[in-house]
């Protein structure tokens, strides 16, 4: 049975970094369902977001354990199921005047949004977590997709806690 | 102009990189120059502090690093220019990685305004050492070599040892900035647990009290950690018996009534056998390979494990640990020496005794070689029975490293060194010589084969040139012996491209006259202990003693491979008796007639 966890990353800011984890994962024959990587308030310090997909809490943990030992990995959690999780949608959908409307109104049940139109196309963009752009890509699916990217999965817990004190930049 | 002492002095990077290895302690540097690091050449010439020796290939300059390292417990220095200088060190690194040997290379990088061009003898080594370094650097400013330096050596020789590699550009060693010796470093992603737990040392002691089959398993974790006194006196506290990897052959004395020898593939069958029947297994410093469990599942079937390991990602990869410990192997044993001493434990004689009685019955031997030829096992057990006390054996990897771990002498820490995890042929000329410059005044005996000696051996130039007097002892059976070995047993006898015909090529003793050695050849039985007498003799050159032994030789006991440990053949389809011992033991319990190992843990 395989099941999927988040793992929220800091690691150093540097080139190289990406190739290390992407490089550990390949070796050991871990699976990346998902990677993103991102800026923090740390000029220092890069976030990554990875989603995994283990058969097994052992694999979990040697992964964890593997990317603890890449020394610019400064610290690794499981992000835990109620976690804010969002991904971003963009998609290119056939539309001509007639049917514009209808897409429009379509994207707006999933609090999306047209962000680029041409007398063939509309471009709209949605942000939620997996299923509902799912749910949405499906419906958009009558009327023609032209182009579909999405992005990687970006991830927080909820409440106060942060994942390094660093990342945390305070008012002071 | 007059330095001022407040300022920091304006060096080149070229500078720096001698002035933090000189800061840094090193005496000794393993390599070879080119375009890219020439630099570093120049300031090298000048320093007074840093031996370099020269060798004939980058490969051995990493080896030659590992076996001062292993010896001395201090880190390893090799350095190479970029490009195919930088790639033929990536065998040794690997070797070292999979070792956990603390080394440092040092490579030049073409300029970086070249890198990602393709230039001359650009390599993107940074990239292909990744998955076989514990770290690496690119550096590209002249400013960051002293950190990268500094860091580079405390990362290989702290946690779990490993070769770390930096990577310096040539503009960097070329431009100038001032030399600022880093205070601190700059490494908030590491930091090794070193220190165990007291609650996991506290409930390894609880099972260990509860045994009534326990086994230490000790690894090469234990050589490193130099914690070899305090494994003697937790053994000497708790009277458990001892079996010792073959990265950990050194670590206790074969010679002691508790040693059962080496476990795994090749094990002695009561070492194997020990760890089959364990109730309880306290795994230090080591790994659960696959050469030493066998068939995972099939492994220690009834134990409960104890596994201490520096590094966490060892605890549970393999088998699952009952009680891990993180932590430094030395801090661990004593620990667990306080928690232990003084206590009550429980009466461990009866398995003792039987596993004595295995030790009695199953000590690793050999069949007699058919007339006139010569047995390699015992040559090697000649050359350990002669060789000084203070005597350094270092091996090649294949059968005669097998029986040079059974039929040496192993008695004392930081004197036996092998290829373990990577099983690089080649390892023993460069790593003897290693060996040797970081024990000066040992005999430094290196065991080898026909196979590896010939990837390598141009290392003995190096060692002739520079007052290096290793002894090698080609164990020369003109095959691929393991291979071969394979082949006869599951290849139906096809031996594809196993023989070397090393009776006809190369003529050993005439390559390894003109390698600048003293060298003989010995054919007759009559005439082995006289050449390793002649060879122990001579100290002011390498010395190459190729001993013609029977080709056919086996290495028993084997567990074929994805096979279970039960399955241990002590020769071709003998497998060892253990009824009777096997019977006493479980007194308690209804005794099961059996006739093998593999039937009686089938039963239990």
């Amino acid at each position: 049975m395989s099941s999927t966890h988040i793992l929220s990353m800091s690691v150093v800011n540097h080139p190289g970094v990406l190739t290390r984890v992407a490089g550990l994962f390949a070796r050991r024959g871990f699976n990346i369902e998902s990677l993103t990587v991102s800026p923090t308030t740390d000029p220092d310090e890069s976030r990554m977001t990875i989603g995994v997909g283990v058969d097994s809490p052992q694999t979990l943990e040697q992964i964890v354990k593997q990317l603890n030992k890449l020394i610019e990995v400064h610290k690794i959690i499981e992000l835990e199921d109620g976690a804010v999780a969002r991904e971003l949608v963009l998609v290119k959908v056939r539309s001509t005047p007639q049917t514009r409307s209808q897409v429009i109104d379509t994207v707006s049940l999933f609090r999306g949004k047209a962000v680029d139109v041409s007398p063939e196309s509309l471009t709209v963009e949605a942000t939620g977590g997996r299923e509902k752009l799912d749910a949405l890509v499906k419906m958009l699916e009558p009327f023609g997709i032209i182009e579909l990217v999405q992005s990687g999965r970006v991830a927080l817990n909820r409440g106060a806690a942060a994942l390094t004190s660093r990342g945390s930049r305070s008012g002071t | 102009m007059a330095d001022n002492p407040r300022q920091p002095k304006q060096m080149t990077g070229a500078q720096m990189i001698v002035a933090s290895l000189e800061k840094l302690g090193v005496d000794v540097v393993f390599g070879l120059p080119g375009g890219a690091i020439m630099p570093t050449y120049d300031p090298l010439m000048d320093s007074s502090k840093v031996r370099h020796i020269l060798v004939r290939h980058e490969q051995g300059a990493g080896h030659a690093a590992e076996g001062y390292a292993v010896v001395t417990g201090r880190v390893g220095v090799c350095m190479a220019t970029s490009g195919p200088g930088a790639t033929n060190l990536v065998t040794s690194l690997y070797d070292a990685y999979l070792d956990s040997v603390p080394m440092v290379a040092i490579t030049g990088q073409v300029g970086s305004s070249l890198i990602g061009t393709d230039g001359f003898q650009e390599a993107d080594i940074r990239g292909i050492t990744m998955p076989i370094t514990k770290h690496n650097f690119l550096v590209t400013e002249a400013s960051a070599i002293p950190l990268a330096l500094a860091e580079a050596f405390h990362i290989a020789s702290t946690g779990r040892p490993g070769p770390v590699l930096v990577d310096i550009a040539k503009n960097a060693q070329q431009d100038t900035a001032p030399f600022v010796w880093p205070k601190q470093y700059d490494l908030p992603g590491y930091k090794p647990t070193t220190r165990p737990h007291s609650r996991q040392i506290k409930e390894a002691s609880t099972l260990i009290r509860q045994a009534s089959r326990p086994v230490l398993y000790i690894g090469g974790g234990v050589a490193r950690a130099n914690a070899a006194p305090e494994l003697m006196k937790l053994v000497e506290v708790t009277g458990i018996p001892v079996t010792t990897t073959l990265m950990a052959r050194d670590v206790f004395p074969d010679s002691h009534p508790r040693a059962l020898g080496m476990p795994g593939m090749h094990g002695s069958v009561a070492a194997v056998g020990a760890l089959q029947r364990a109730d309880l297994i306290i795994a230090v410093g080591t790994r659960f390979d696959d050469r030493v469990t066998g068939r995972l599942d099939t492994f220690a079937p009834q134990a409960k494990v104890i596994h201490a390991d520096v590094d966490p990602a060892e605890i549970g990869k393999n088998r699952h640990a009952d009680v891990p410990i993180v932590g430094d192997a030395k801090l661990t044993l004593a620990k667990l020496i306080d928690a232990l001493e003084g206590k009550m434990l429980p009466d461990i004689s009866a398995w003792n005794d039987q596993l004595d009685a295995m030790k009695q019955v199953y000590a690793p031997s050999w069949e007699e070689p058919p007339a006139g030829k010569i047995s390699p096992q015992w040559v090697i057990s000649r050359i350990g029975a002669m060789a000084p006390d203070n005597s350094i054996f270092v091996t090649g990897v294949g059968q005669h490293q097998m029986w040079a771990s059974h039929f040496l002498p192993h008695n004392r820490p930081h004197s036996w060194l092998t290829s373990g995890g990577a099983g690089t042929m080649g390892y023993c000329v460069p790593a003897a010589m290693g060996a040797q410059v970081g024990a000066p005044d040992a005999t430094v005996w290196g065991i080898d084969g026909d196979g590896c000696f010939q990837m390598t051996n141009q290392e003995l130039v190096t060692c002739a040139l520079n007052g290096i007097p290793v002894k090698i002892a080609i164990i020369n059976n003109n095959v691929l012996g393991m291979v071969r070995q394979w082949q006869n047993l599951f290849y139906n006898k096809r031996f594809s491209q196993t023989d070397l015909h090393s009776d006809a090529l190369p003529d050993f003793v005439k390559l390894a006259e003109a390698l600048g050695c003293a060298a003989f050849r010995v054919t007759e039985a009559d005439d082995v202990d006289a050449a390793i007498e002649r060879a122990n003799a001579i100290n002011d050159r390498p010395v190459v003693v190729e001993f013609v032994v029977h080709k056919d030789a086996m290495v028993w006991p084997m567990v074929a491979s994805g096979t279970s440990n039960d399955e241990i053949k002590i020769a071709r389809g003998l497998a060892p008796d253990w009824g009777e011992q096997a019977a006493d033991e479980d007194s308690a319990e209804p005794a099961v007639p059996v006739g093998t190992v593999a039937a009686t843990t089938g039963e239990n």
